[in-house]
């Protein structure tokens, strides 16, 4: 689905990372974890075309990310359910209709049609914010409003960028669980965190592999974790 | 090109309704391109009276220019007639000239009225005769005729109109073209006005694009957004501007065509109608300045 082929990148003439290699398999779920500024976040976006790498190549879907246009990695992308930790909303718009976005965007269907959008509205527990502004929600509702948007479009692959960053721990197992579900479900999952307590937590609920990004490169991490 | 129509198409149809929902509603650049719009669509109605106004003058003007002449007679008392006659000969003979005659004394009464009064005693004054002349559409040789005149009667003077008039005739004609130029100029710093507000508010929702691409968004999605709204904004200020336009050239005064172009600032017959041209053509200029800013900046945004 997303393969990573002798990968560097550099930041204003500064190699960040260099030679990493990986492929995101269909139904596997992975932790990518290492120090703050190590590449976390760069890591991810290379994953889903938002940034071109600046050596080795990345498939995404089969399909070399240089020879894509920006349509086609937006069609790419709307195959790729993204959670950021800041969330990142429209926030003049209700929650319902941040959501529906990629519906919208994709032409699929107008948000008050998608028939699966008070389903999976349920599913993340926000049934009752349907017409709350972003700005309402406290900061694991907004979590998991952005998961909900995330998987409107039934994404083959979920990458989460510290999803658990601004909530507490009891919601972070909650959000845990929701991935889990959709692993279960075969999506792929991939979930960048410095939370080593919640990847401890994962591994007894699925078989996650755990990489861990430090000093410029991709490394399995120890059993240790 | 097809593309583009299609696009165009899609802004009346509402077919994006909902790009045009992903955009925060509000912001400077609303007021400011409903007001540069409806400003040049004012502008624009009047640059076109302008221009027409002075385009029906010179055609006016033109045609009396290409057609009428006077020759005028000053003799010593009992030589008038035989002056007049031998001066209507000699245009007989002309080649370009389509007909000739000598104003009556109560045309040449009317004709001094305004400076003497309606109880001027033509007889007693040595009021010169005057015969208005004719040209075909081929014309006469001017030179030829005075020279003719001079052998023939030498107290006939030629009296060409063209020679006043033909510099008003290509003043007229030269106010016309400013007219279209203002326009096109009023169409481009519309254009440039729209591009301004709309690089403001791309760079404004920079964070809305951010989103709208992270959940898949094409950059043709994205320009819709912001073309739509921009588009109908300029539509809607545009019509304001030409009604308001219009409004003012009913209260100009009314002179006809002879009072000159301050008189005659207005439209004529179906010319009333070409301003209703103007908010559509302000949409298309709008609608393709602001592609062409969204296309550039979300270029620039990769």
């Amino acid at each position: 689905m997303i393969e990573l082929d002798n990968v560097a990148y550099s930041y204003s003439g500064e190699a960040l990372f260099s030679g990493i290699s990986l492929q995101l398999a269909p139904g596997a779920f992975h932790f990518l974890t290492g120090p703050s500024g190590a590449g976390k976040t760069t890591f991810m976006k290379l994953c889903y075309g938002a940034l071109q790498p600046t050596g080795g190549t990345i498939q995404l879907f089969g399909e070399d990310l240089r020879s894509m246009d920006r349509d086609a990695v937006a069609y790419a992308r709307r195959r790729i359910g993204v959670v950021h930790q800041d969330c990142q909303f429209l926030d003049h718009l209700p929650v319902a209709e941040n959501v529906a976005l990629p519906l919208t965007v994709s032409g699929q269907a107008s948000p008050d049609q998608a028939d699966n959008l008070q389903e999976l509205m349920s599913w993340v527990g926000l049934s009752a914010k349907f017409e709350s502004l972003p700005p309402e929600l406290s900061g694991g509702e907004r979590q998991r409003a952005a998961l909900a948007r995330a998987l409107i479009l039934s994404p083959d692959v979920i990458l989460a960028d510290e999803p658990t960053g601004n909530v507490d721990w009891e919601m972070s197992q909650r959000l845990l669980r929701l991935l889990v579900e959709l692993n279960r479900m075969g999506k792929t999952v991939m979930i960048a965190t410095h939370d080593l307590a919640l990847i401890r937590a994962a591994k007894s609920l699925v078989p996650a592999r755990v990489l861990r990004i430090a000093g410029g490169t991709l490394q399995s991490a120890g059993a240790d974790l | 090109m097809i593309a583009l129509l299609d696009r165009a198409k899609s802004l009346v149809t509402s077919r994006d309704a909902g790009a045009d929902r992903v955009v925060p509603p509000s912001g400077f650049t609303v007021r400011l391109t409903l007001f540069t719009a409806a400003a040049m669509a004012f502008l624009a109605v009047f640059a076109l009276a302008l221009s027409l106004a002075a385009g029906r003058l010179a055609n006016t003007w033109g045609e009396e220019l290409a057609r009428a002449s006077t020759i005028r007679i000053s003799a010593p008392e009992g030589q008038l007639p035989a002056q007049t006659a031998a001066v209507l000969r000699v245009l007989e003979q002309t080649p370009g000239v389509a007909d000739a005659r000598a104003l009556s004394d109560e045309e040449q009464r009317i004709l001094l009225e305004p400076w003497f009064g309606p109880d001027l005693p033509l007889e007693s004054l040595a009021i010169p005769q005057l015969i208005e002349v004719m040209e075909d559409p081929t014309g006469y040789d001017a030179e030829g005729l005075r020279l003719r005149l001079q052998a023939e009667a030498p107290g006939a003077v030629l009296d060409e109109h063209g020679r006043w008039r033909r510099p008003l005739v290509a003043a007229a004609g030269r106010l016309r073209i400013l007219g279209w130029l203002a326009i096109g100029l009023i169409g481009a710093a519309t254009g440039a006005m729209v591009t301004l507000a709309a690089n403001a508010a791309l760079s404004a929702n920079a964070q809305v694009i951010a989103v709208l691409r992270l959940v898949g968004a094409t950059d043709g999605y994205i320009a819709r957004a912001f073309v739509r709204r921009f588009t109908l904004r300029t539509l809607t200020g545009a019509a304001v501007g030409t009604g308001a336009g219009l409004a003012a050239l009913l209260l100009m005064p009314v002179g006809g065509d002879t009072g000159g172009i301050l008189t005659g600032l207005r439209f004529a017959g179906v010319q009333w109608l070409y301003p209703l041209l103007v908010p559509p053509m302000a949409a298309v200029v709008a609608f393709l300045a602001t592609e062409l800013a969204a296309r550039r900046v979300l270029g620039g945004l990769a």
